[in-house]
């Protein structure tokens, strides 16, 4: 079950902060025979994932065992899985998973917080899992401030039953819902959850990171490192926003798909910081006004 | 631990009657006033519930109430969720990670948590759900009612499971049947639920002082973190259709040892009964009554009362039916448990039923005269006596 990237000097139980060797900093790294100029994440199984060509999942899976493995938070981490295209998450990161009714990640993951104060506690959800069906309950989560790091992946589309029009679906966009394109008049309009989130006093940081090209990966993955952070600090909720490509859904070619996720995407849905209450004052695009003072604490507690 | 009842907050404390005699036997037990959905409350936190998640609803919301005030006393978990959806989805991820949880909620709020309850089955996680049942359909009524058996009893959510349902008569047996719901629940990692209803929940009764403990869970698969260990993954998800089957087939062999092992009914005055009238939880109290009444006119009548609904305690009264001239069920519904006790006694006496709906209890009375209806015509042992009971049903009473 390898795949080809699979690293050809250190196992699965290397570090992945070792890649920093490939910067020249490490002068036995010659002698010691090939350079890691690339290897897989402790945190991430060798199991082939079972995503289209193109799809925007794996990096961000990656972007997760990264974090959480240079966090040293693996053997702490609860994480909870959705229902959709990541359902089979428990496969492809090295974690305890729990998995959710289709929505309900963020009650669930609440109930962990509560009765496992230790514990680092993880939510991944889809677009359809937490901006449609979910919808009350990662807005409560959010409000209660539990201290719970969402990853929220929006590629405007459900995509595991087969192309149907998503909460974030944009205006025009075809889906096999809306064969014609998405109609205000019919559909409604797409939804912005993550700056709606980002108005509450409960949420601690919110931003939306992309996968579109290498820069604004390894910014996500910035985002994603941090909401980590603030879940340590318990200064409340953290939520990244991550919006993603489905080339298969989209139907588009996985390049073409890229375009479409840093063009009309990406307008759509800005990445950036949109509230970082650990910093103090928010920062990037589409800050939102709302909120006022950094939580004094936050309710993470257990019981 | 804690034992005994809490320092209630001064406008509880008139409830804490003690009351002066103990039982009439002598025994000098202290006895204390409670209302039914609080003592189930302090029967959770008695019996080492670690966490309770709720959303207000009439006729249990003294529950939530309770939990509300004692569990942030003893450092454990209390949310007011933002809907039985969100609550019993708090359970779940609670109870995954190891925790000993309770849910409450009122009929249309269990029609909410059927999803999670079908999750809960399929991950063969515990949990404790209590319903204290109004009346139905839809958004109905608060008045109490016995009209969600189906959905008790037949599954909540979808798939093939099934759930241990306890129906306690009195609000005393209601706080040993918690820890015992719990116990069972732990044991056979399964969803458990105490089916009250709303006369239950609102009554209050002297229960004893001390509640039933229970031994602190040691669950061996539940989510910690995978430190020093391989990872763990908790789901219902099995996309293999031989692979969900396997799973299936031993979720069926854990019921079935359920069903072996956990099933439990009381009976009264069954040995020289002629007919004996079926009926559990609250119907079970008005039956009791008609019976005594009964008796007193000569008909020698008997009560069988399930305290297990499912498992229900099937075999029992297949083995009574026979010598049976006939059997009256009462319930507070158009007729839901009489379903199972005609598939229990498979025709061996005829089965009538007398019930009322939308949260109308029947009374004494109305029972007394179905019982004498039931009596003369069943002797014949034939389904003319059900022919003849509905005939002669009171006026005004719905079937």
């Amino acid at each position: 079950m390898r795949t080809a990237t699979t690293d050809r000097a250190a196992g699965p139980g290397a570090d992945s902060t070792k890649l920093r060797a490939r910067h020249g900093t490490d002068s036995t790294a010659v002698s010691a025979g090939p350079r890691i100029i690339h290897q897989r994440p402790a945190l991430l199984s060798e199991r082939s994932t079972h995503y289209c060509p193109g799809c925007g999942h794996g990096v961000i899976h990656r972007l997760v065992a990264e974090v959480l493995g240079e966090l040293g938070l693996g053997p702490r981490t609860i994480a909870v899985a959705p229902v959709g295209c990541a359902v089979f998450i428990y496969d492809y990161l090295r974690l305890d998973w729990l998995e959710a009714p289709h929505g309900r990640a963020p009650a669930v993951a609440t109930g962990i917080r509560r009765v496992r104060p230790d514990a680092f506690v993880l939510t991944y959800q889809g677009d359809g899992d937490l901006a449609a069906i979910g919808t009350a309950e990662i807005v409560h989560a959010a409000a209660r401030g539990e201290a719970i790091t969402a990853i929220f992946v929006n590629n405007a589309i459900y995509g595991m039953t087969g192309g149907q029009m998503a909460p974030t679906t944009l205006l025009g966009q075809r889906t096999t819902s809306t064969p014609t394109g998405r109609e205000a008049g019919l559909a409604g309009y797409p939804i912005r959850i993550t700056e709606m989130l980002a108005q509450l006093p409960g949420v601690a940081y919110a931003a939306r990171g992309s996968v579109g090209d290498p820069a604004w990966i390894g910014r996500t993955k910035g985002y994603i490192r941090r909401a980590c952070e603030v879940q340590l600090a318990r200064a409340g909720f953290a939520i990244v926003e991550v919006i993603s490509n489905c080339p298969v859904g989209w139907g588009m070619t996985a390049r073409e798909s890229i375009a479409w996720l840093k063009g009309p995407m990406a307008e759509a849905y800005p990445p950036g910081v949109l509230v970082d209450r650990l910093k103090g004052a928010p920062e990037g695009p589409a800050a939102p006004g709302a909120a006022s003072s950094p939580r004094a604490h936050g309710p993470g507690r257990g019981g | 631990m804690t034992t005994g009842l809490p320092t209630a907050a001064p406008k509880r404390r008139a409830r804490r009657v003690r009351l002066a005699r103990g039982r009439a036997n002598g025994d000098m037990k202290t006895r204390v006033l409670m209302k039914g959905n609080e003592a189930i409350a302090e029967a959770a936190i008695q019996a080492g519930c670690d966490a309770y998640f709720g959303y207000p609803i009439t006729p249990q919301a003294e529950l939530l109430e309770w939990m509300a005030r004692r569990m942030p006393e003893l450092g454990r978990v209390f949310i007011q969720a933002e809907s039985e959806l969100g609550a019993i989805n708090m359970a779940l991820g609670a109870a995954a990670a190891g925790a000993r949880v309770m849910v409450s909620s009122s009929s249309p709020g269990i029609s909410l948590m059927a999803e999670a309850m079908s999750y809960m089955a399929g991950s063969e996680l515990p949990v404790v759900v209590v319903n204290v049942m109004r009346g139905g359909p839809g958004l109905g009524g608060i008045q109490p009612s016995q009209s969600d058996y189906f959905q008790a009893t037949k599954g909540h959510g979808h798939g093939d499971y099934r759930v241990p349902v306890f129906a306690p008569s009195s609000i005393g047996e209601a706080i040993e049947l918690v820890a015992t719901a719990f116990d069972v629940a732990e044991r056979y990692r399964t969803p458990v639920m105490i089916l009250a209803d709303g006369i239950l929940g609102q009554a209050m009764e002297p229960v004893e002082e001390r509640f039933p403990e229970l031994p602190a869970g040691r669950p061996d698969w539940a989510l910690t973190g995978a430190d020093g260990r391989a990872p763990r993954s908790i789901r219902s998800l099995h996309l293999l259709a031989e692979e969900l089957e396997q799973h299936n087939i031993h979720l069926q062999a854990k019921y079935r040892s359920i069903a072996e092992r956990e099933v439990r009914w009381s009976h009264e005055l069954l040995d020289d009964a002629e007919v004996l009238v079926v009926a559990y939880g609250t119907a079970a109290r008005v039956a009791r009554t008609a019976m005594r009444r009964a008796r007193e006119e000569g008909i020698r009548v008997g009560l069988f009362r399930p305290v297990t609904l499912w498992p229900f305690p099937e075999a029992a009264l297949r083995a009574v039916a026979e010598r049976l001239a006939g059997m009256l069920v009462v319930e507070l519904s158009a007729g839901q448990m009489v379903e199972d006790v005609r598939l229990a006694v498979e025709g061996r006496c005829p089965v009538v039923f007398h019930g009322r709906m939308g949260g109308m209890v029947p009374t004494p009375v109305e029972v007394l005269a179905a019982l004498r209806d039931l009596a003369p015509v069943a002797c014949e042992g034939s389904y003319d006596a059900l022919r003849y009971t509905l005939a002669q049903r009171p006026a005004g009473v719905a079937l």
